[in-house]
């Protein structure tokens, strides 16, 4: 496509070749921006995570050292409480837009889906705050994972539309004419004919709010010792990570960059396992 | 899909409970509009209209304006969009013209990593990286050269709006080029033979035919990303000076929408503080609730041309 042998003016031949050099450059900048960005959480994370960071508590402002044990263990839970919610309303949800959304109303729910993948995270804090917190009256590990769930719901129902849509007709076809019954062909042929993709869409998907910390803030709040059973405030690494940041000492950002590379590396192995398992899919939505 | 009349008992259930669920996320969503508007109603009762334009925030005398906030929110879009358009369109164009399939499929991948890395980080690295670079490098070299000017002048703190900007042009350019590529990708051989046939320069080729064939999703994507910039929070609040004020100059602190919510949420100890804040948030969701829905409609107009 380069047009060699077509005797173009000099000029449109110079502008050709700088137009498509800063487009070049421009592409440089963009992917190197991801390499800068990694580069500065290694290089300064790398020397502040040890093993206290991941066994201990954090310490009184002023003495150093200590850890952010209990931070990984709420957002462990956050994760999981966000999961039981939102993956199952997500999971049918798409189910039901593959199978039987043929209509209106299939077009209002994925239209729901698109708007709620469209709320900016602080609303779905705000959400959950009104929600949950103001009637019970304290922030909790609940609260913060309700934020978590309902923001997961919308990617979980379009990956697995997305997915069970690429499952031929003709294979639930075959059921059909086996005389297998509607609800059996979709739980015990078309479900495990996408097993892969689903998952991997809901790992995805925990993977893209492990890391928020906007509708934690206010929900979840934070807390520096241990948070026992699901009803009281709860540290998570991304809020850890914030008020660290923000503070002015210099062994809290010494932890909140430790953080940052715990909570990179997480999310880089997600993103770069799933890809190695299924070469398509789209992270940006 | 079989029809009504064949179904079992197992499979009406199945249906109905699937149903259920589909219909289980609309309700969430007119859950959410309608809880904002209920919890902000002291607040609109309040102040009605004129809390778009009050530009006084002070809690303690009970004065509410949104103003500054909006104000904040928009200068700092706007300059992520400056940024990340070029940049974005840029890198789109070379991924779906220059590189070939494997390359581009593989820096697509990474441009895409970098739309996974979670807003906290791109706060802290604004914090400790972007932040002292602005004050030492970039503010002082641009005011000593363009300082007369009340967009550039004063002093440099380094934290302000063009830093938030700056930030949220690194968090929005992978929306713009990856859907961009894509929409490039579509447009057909045809188009890109005809002009060649009659003479183009690939570049020639570019920008007069596939740039505007692929113009509606192109915008889309633009307005995918402004959705995204406006409601953004951590990174922008870790780095903007949450100062609730209107400066002409971009290195001056400000204060966005998001960022005053994350900030005085948890503090607001009466009930109209706190209507007022969620009055805040409602204004938010329905601006990207229409950014959103521009975008959508572009991007469809690009999947079934008329």
């Amino acid at each position: 496509m380069s047009g060699r042998g077509i005797p173009y003016s000099t000029v449109r031949r110079c502008f050709n070749a700088a137009a498509f050099t800063l487009t070049g450059v421009f592409a440089a900048v963009t992917v190197s921006t991801l390499f800068f960005i990694l580069g500065f959480i290694t290089w300064h994370g790398i020397s502040a995570v040890n093993v206290d960071f991941f066994i201990h508590l954090p310490k009184p402002v002023g003495e150093p050292g200590g850890g952010m044990a209990n931070a990984i263990v709420g957002t462990g839970k956050l994760l999981l409480l966000a999961s039981a919610i939102g993956v199952p309303i997500g999971f049918f949800a798409g189910v039901y837009l593959s199978e039987f959304g043929h209509n209106k109303l299939g077009f209002w729910v994925r239209y729901a889906a698109d708007l709620l993948n469209g709320v900016p995270s602080i609303v779905m804090g705000i959400f959950a705050y009104t929600l949950i917190v103001l009637p019970m009256k304290q922030f909790s590990t609940f609260a913060g994972g309700v934020a978590l769930g309902i923001m997961m719901i919308p990617i979980a129902v379009r990956s697995t539309e997305e997915f069970l849509k690429l499952v031929p007709n003709s294979v639930r076809e075959a059921a059909y004419a086996l005389g297998v019954h509607e609800w059996k062909t979709i739980v015990f042929v078309v479900i495990p004919a996408a097993i892969r993709g689903l998952l991997t869409g809901i790992l995805l998907d925990i993977a893209r709010v492990a890391g928020e910390t906007a509708p934690l803030l206010f929900t979840a709040f934070n807390n520096r010792v241990w948070s026992h059973g699901w009803m009281e405030p709860t540290s998570s690494l991304p809020v850890m990570i914030f008020t660290y940041a923000i503070a002015p000492y210099d062994d809290w950002h010494r932890q909140a960059w430790a953080g940052a590379l715990v909570l990179m590396f997480l999310l880089l192995l997600v993103n770069g396992g799933t890809r190695l398992l299924l070469p398509r899919r789209r992270v940006v939505t | 899909m079989r029809r009504s009349s064949s179904l079992n008992w197992g499979d009406l259930l199945f249906r109905r409970v699937t149903l259920g669920f589909a219909l289980a996320v609309v309700g969430i969503v007119l859950v959410l509009a309608g809880s904002l508007v209920w919890n902000s109603r002291l607040a609109m009762k309040e102040f009605g209209w004129a809390f778009l334009w009050g530009r006084t925030w002070d809690p303690v005398a009970v004065k509410f304006g949104a103003l500054p906030f909006i104000y904040g929110t928009l200068v700092t879009s706007a300059v992520g969009l400056l940024i990340a358009v070029p940049l974005g369109i840029g890198t789109a164009i070379f991924l779906a013209e220059l590189a070939s399939p494997r390359i581009s499929e593989f820096l697509s991948f990474l441009v895409e990593l970098l739309a996974a890395i979670p807003s906290v980080i791109y706060g802290l690295i604004g914090v400790f990286v972007v932040v002292p670079w602005v004050r030492t490098v970039v503010s002082p070299s641009v005011s000593a050269v363009l300082g007369w000017f009340p967009l550039f002048e004063g002093t440099p703190y380094g934290v302000g709006l063009f830093t938030a900007g700056l930030i949220l042009a690194a968090m929005i350019v992978p929306f713009i080029t990856v859907v961009s590529r894509e929409v490039l990708l579509t447009v057909p051989r045809s188009q890109r033979e005809a002009a060649l046939a009659v003479g183009a320069t690939h570049w020639e080729s570019v920008w007069t035919v596939l740039l505007p064939y692929a113009r509606s999703g192109i915008i889309g994507s633009i307005f995918l990303a402004l959705a995204r910039a406006l409601g953004e929070t951590m990174a922008v609040t870790m780095v903007i000076g949450n100062v609730p004020e209107i400066s002409a100059s971009l290195f001056k602190p400000g204060y966005t929408m998001a960022a005053v919510l994350a900030n005085e949420f948890t503090e607001a100890t009466y009930d109209l503080y706190i209507h007022t804040l969620i009055e805040i948030g409602l204004v938010l969701f329905a601006v990207t609730f229409i950014v959103n829905g521009i975008a959508r409609l572009m991007l469809s107009r690009m999947e079934h041309p008329a």
